[in-house]
């Protein structure tokens, strides 16, 4: 680290940071569905990147719509963007859950596989339907530029956006799961499905819109991947291992353990970033997270039950 | 369960099977298609390891494996790197500011041979590297994993992780390991031109001999008591566990037999093919052998051939005529078989297979007892053939 | 701090806790050889769990196992059988892909490593071994049979014939009659009183018609501590027991 004077190593270690709420956003905004589907359902779901992907393709659809027709709506279609995301990945999700998923509760390994084939699928309905190059939504003004709180250092504002919009999404998580009487059931239900049954919750519905909800914040995820970078589509099966590591790392049941986790991995692999290769910042960041994951299971905040 | 059990793994109906299968790809196939059908052919039946590997540690083990891309690239590469060096003499080089060795390091200004290459200009290290480091690889990660008892949807993330972690390796160090181009330009094997027609129809044989090694090897380990207690440790863990046995032991060992039998396939497919890359290393690779064991019959050692034939067939078949749908297919293949043939061919043979050898063997009756009347047991003695 | 005994089984000072909770709380309790002893006690006694401890299923917080004054806290669960204590789940845990006579070879205890098991063999001596036990568990004629198919009392039968075929030093069973019909339990009884000869068994048991039958010791187990030892008369008139079995 030599060539570097303190005040630069700071303003590196500031921006790198920076740069790394973005990816901390992405990541927790995938990995919070994910925490739901996987941590609580236990249905591995590998075209979680896909409905990232839904997401954002949504956002670029209403952008090329919005730009075209109503022009006017510019500055504003973003924040629509971010709830049809939301609706339409839901939907999805809720669908692939009536169709696939409710049949192999009973096989998480098979879901497994089942998830991936309906990945592939969507990979290829989005190579059909917006081509195989990768694209962006036109952003509206309000969301360019970047805030400079001192010379060295520029904090780009669509990051900020995304940081606020993932803090109000998790506190939304949040509230559902561990505050409101639906987030009562889901928990009920998956911790014991017979006795929840027994004392009247409709399982089959709870497990449908949890699916829905987790698919959803994905969707979330995907319009605020566009302000970050461009959508493929094979955008999304880029970020599903990540997701998984967070969501395991965090202790699959653990929402602040998602939180965590997604922040460590986060900055560990941006401010890495800044020394070496992006790929070598990679491969040190999952091989750490392997390690530990050998010494601690259960993950980082996992809660001890009696078996 | 165990009429799978004694029907597919022994028995006249195993040895039926395994004799179809040898003179389907040791007869039928070279008689009927040219050298470069056969050349593909034989790069399909490279998978065929990776795919029978599955069948033990996922169908019988009950532990899915998302890693065996790591120790088939890991068998590939290391003779891939054997042929590389042997591609990369002095004279073949000189035009390099640093001859004599490998044209990708030139390019990525390394000066001198890396360490970890330096054994590989040896034929008989290769080999034995081929057999030892994928098992060694599979060995620590087994020990770190099924000693913490981490196993089931975790084993199979981890594994993938760590095959995501490899491809990137592979592809970020692209001075050491030729990067995303993978090692290509591989001549001669101890100064035999390995990409002749002849060579490769031999390495088509030797590929289908070692295959059928693997295959009554596998069949060997599955049919003893270790076999058994693999099917009774994959239902009732604790049960063989409060019985006396290190249950990790176990999966340990089978885990490292699958990534052994994995790397004899990826060595064979450098061999065929002519170079090695990352993209037969990473997640997809690895989850599409999975389906070669799935669509084949994830307890079927020789329904997984069939499985990796079949859509490997289907992949070549239609990525060149209609490469849209092929995803698309694959993507319903991998849905169909999860959801309504959990046992794959193996299991469709099984569960119809009777309609055909019953027809078959009504025939054969016809035929029979036209010529000799009084025969009653014919039906009894016609050995009901086995495709698995 | 802890004796050598002269008892087969000594728990000393047992306490487990799960996040605080103790499951079993400072327990102390003895096993002679040739003795069959039934631990009763209401649901969330800590039962089961002291089964789990003994066979390393469930690490202790504190305390000492002694075995044939062998420590059994520091040994791992395979190590735990091999130095001869069998358990029996609650639910019968056979494998029930495999025959009745693969069930008990595979838990025939030789060819227990990697390679043994690879070469193991199906010796006469097996066979032999084999058909013993079947005929103790009264499975003989069922030898063939897929285990899956059995009876719900044949399975239990056939778990304790698993056990049985390791010959071991103390047998742990978890409610061994659960869902038999009355002629089973009666077998069950004749079969348990045949088998703690030359063993220690410990049995966990509700039906308490069925432990007058069998127990020649009773523990009364509540809330993870011992409530009151002895024979089947003395426990059934102690004040404490029928407290807290009649009480509430």
């Amino acid at each position: 680290m030599d060539g570097y004077t303190y005040s630069e190593l700071g303003a590196i270690l500031a921006m790198q940071g920076f740069a790394g709420i973005s990816l901390f956003s992405v990541l927790l905004l995938m990995a919070l569905g994910l925490a739901i589907i996987f941590g609580q359902m236990g249905v591995i779901n590998m075209a979680h990147g896909e409905f990232m992907a839904v997401g954002a393709y949504t956002t670029y659809f209403l952008s090329y719509l919005t730009e075209t027709y109503f022009p006017a709506f510019m500055p504003y279609y973003f924040i629509f963007a971010i709830v049809v995301a939301f609706i339409v990945a839901g939907i999805l999700g809720y669908f692939a859950e009536f169709i696939l998923i409710r049949h192999l509760y009973a096989r998480p390994l098979d879901t497994l596989l089942a998830t991936w084939g309906l990945s592939l699928i969507m990979q290829q309905s989005f190579r059909s339907m917006f081509g195989a190059r990768e694209v962006s939504p036109t952003l509206p003004e309000w969301l360019m530029g970047a805030y400079q709180p001192t010379e060295m250092i520029d904090i780009p504002i669509n990051g900020m956006f995304v940081l606020g919009l993932t803090a109000v999404v998790t506190l939304g998580v949040f509230y559902l799961m561990f505050k409101s009487s639906w987030g009562l059931r889901v928990r009920a239900t998956t911790q014991n499905r017979v006795m929840s049954g027994a004392v009247g919750i409709n399982t089959k519905k709870v497990d449908r819109y949890t699916f829905a909800l987790g698919c959803g914040i994905a969707g979330i995820a995907g319009a605020a991947f566009t302000t970050i970078a461009s959508t493929g589509p094979t955008t999304g099966s880029l970020y599903i291992v990540d997701t998984f590591m967070v969501v395991v790392f965090g202790g699959a049941a653990s929402l602040f353990g998602t939180i965590a986790s997604a922040f460590s991995i986060a900055q560990a692999q941006s401010i890495m970033e800044f020394f070496m290769s992006g790929s070598m910042a990679k491969v040190y960041t999952l091989f750490a997270l392997v390690l530990i994951l050998m010494f601690r299971p259960e993950g980082l905040f996992a809660s001890k039950v009696r078996r | 369960m165990s009429f799978v059990y004694e029907k597919l793994m022994g028995g006249k109906q195993g040895m039926v099977g395994l004799i179809i299968l040898s003179a389907l790809i040791l007869v039928v196939f070279p008689m009927f298609l040219d050298s470069f059908r056969l050349n593909l052919l034989g790069k399909y039946l490279t998978y065929a390891f990776a795919a029978v590997s599955l069948v033990l540690i996922w169908g019988y083990g009950g532990t899915l494996s998302l890693g065996q891309g790591i120790f088939f690239g890991l068998g590939g590469y290391a003779m891939a790197m054997f042929l590389k060096l042997e591609a990369s003499s002095p004279e073949n080089t000189a035009i390099q500011s640093t001859p004599g060795i490998p044209d990708f390091m030139d390019w990525n200004q390394i000066t001198a041979l890396p360490w970890f290459w330096e054994p590989f200009s040896s034929f008989s290290f290769t080999i034995i590297a081929i057999l030892v480091v994928p098992t060694f690889f599979a060995f620590l990660i087994g020990s770190a994993m099924f000693k913490r008892r981490v196993g089931g949807v975790y084993f199979a993330i981890i594994t993938q992780v760590i095959s995501v972690i490899l491809t990137v390796l592979i592809v970020g160090q692209q001075g050491f390991t030729g990067g995303i181009n993978g090692i290509t330009d591989l001549r001669t094997l101890n100064g035999w031109d390995i990409t002749s027609d002849s060579a490769k129809n031999i390495f088509y044989y030797v590929n289908c001999v070692l295959l059928i090694g693997v295959i009554v090897l596998s069949r060997w380990v599955l049919t003893s008591k270790f076999g058994r207690l693999l099917l009774a440790i994959r239902d009732k863990e604790d049960r063989v566990r409060f019985s006396g046995y290190d249950v990790a032991n176990f999966k340990i060992f089978i885990f490292c037999l699958a990534a052994m039998i994995s790397a004899i396939g990826g060595a064979m497919f450098t061999l065929q093919v002519g170079f090695m890359s990352p993209s037969f290393v990473g997640i997809v690779p690895s989850i599409e052998m999975v389906i070669f064991a799935a669509v084949g019959g994830r307890m079927s050692l020789i329904g997984a051939v069939y499985g990796c034939l079949l859509i490997n067939f289907g992949k070549t078949v239609f990525s060149e005529s209609f490469p849209e749908l092929w995803l698309f297919l694959m993507g319903g293949l991998f849905i169909a078989v999860v959801m309504f043939f959990p046992n794959g061919l193996a299991g469709l043979w099984q569960d119809y297979g009777h309609y055909v050898t019953d027809r078959f063997t009504a025939i054969k009756n016809k035929i029979l007892n036209k010529s000799t009347p009084s025969n009653d047991s014919a039906k009894k003695t016609l050995p009901e053939t086995e495709l698995s | 701090m802890y004796s050598n005994t002269d008892y087969t089984l000594a728990v000393e000072g047992l306490t487990v806790s799960f996040d605080g909770f103790k499951a079993v709380d400072d327990l102390n309790f003895y096993l002679d050889k040739n003795e069959l002893h039934v631990v009763i006690g209401p649901n969330g006694a800590g039962k089961t769990t002291v089964l789990d401890l003994i066979c390393g299923k469930t690490k202790a917080t504190s305390g000492s196992i002694k075995f044939l004054n062998q420590e059994l806290t520091e040994l791992s669960e395979h190590a735990i059988v091999r130095a001869g204590v069998g358990r029996k789940f609650q639910t019968p845990s056979i494998y029930e892909n495999l025959t009745v006579l693969e069930n008990l070879e595979v838990s025939y205890p030789q060819g227990r490593g990697v390679f043994g098991a690879l070469m193991f063999k199906r010796t006469q001596t097996v066979l032999d071994k084999i058909h013993e036990i079947a005929r103790e568990i009264m499975l003989e004629t069922e030898l063939d049979t897929e285990a899956g198919l059995l009876s719900h009392g044949q399975k239990q039968w056939l778990e304790i014939g698993m056990l049985l075929i390791q010959d071991p030093q103390l047998l742990m069973l978890d409610e061994p009659v659960a869902g038999m019909s009355v002629k089973e339990r009666e077998q069950t009884a004749e079969l348990l009183n045949k088998i703690s000869m030359g063993r220690s068994v410990l049995v966990i048991e509700h039906d308490m018609e069925f432990v007058a039958q069998i127990a020649h010791k009773v523990t009364v187990l509540h809330q993870g501590k011992i409530l009151a030892t002895g024979d089947m008369a003395e426990v059934q008139n102690d004040p404490n027991v029928i407290e807290v079995y009649l009480g509430h």
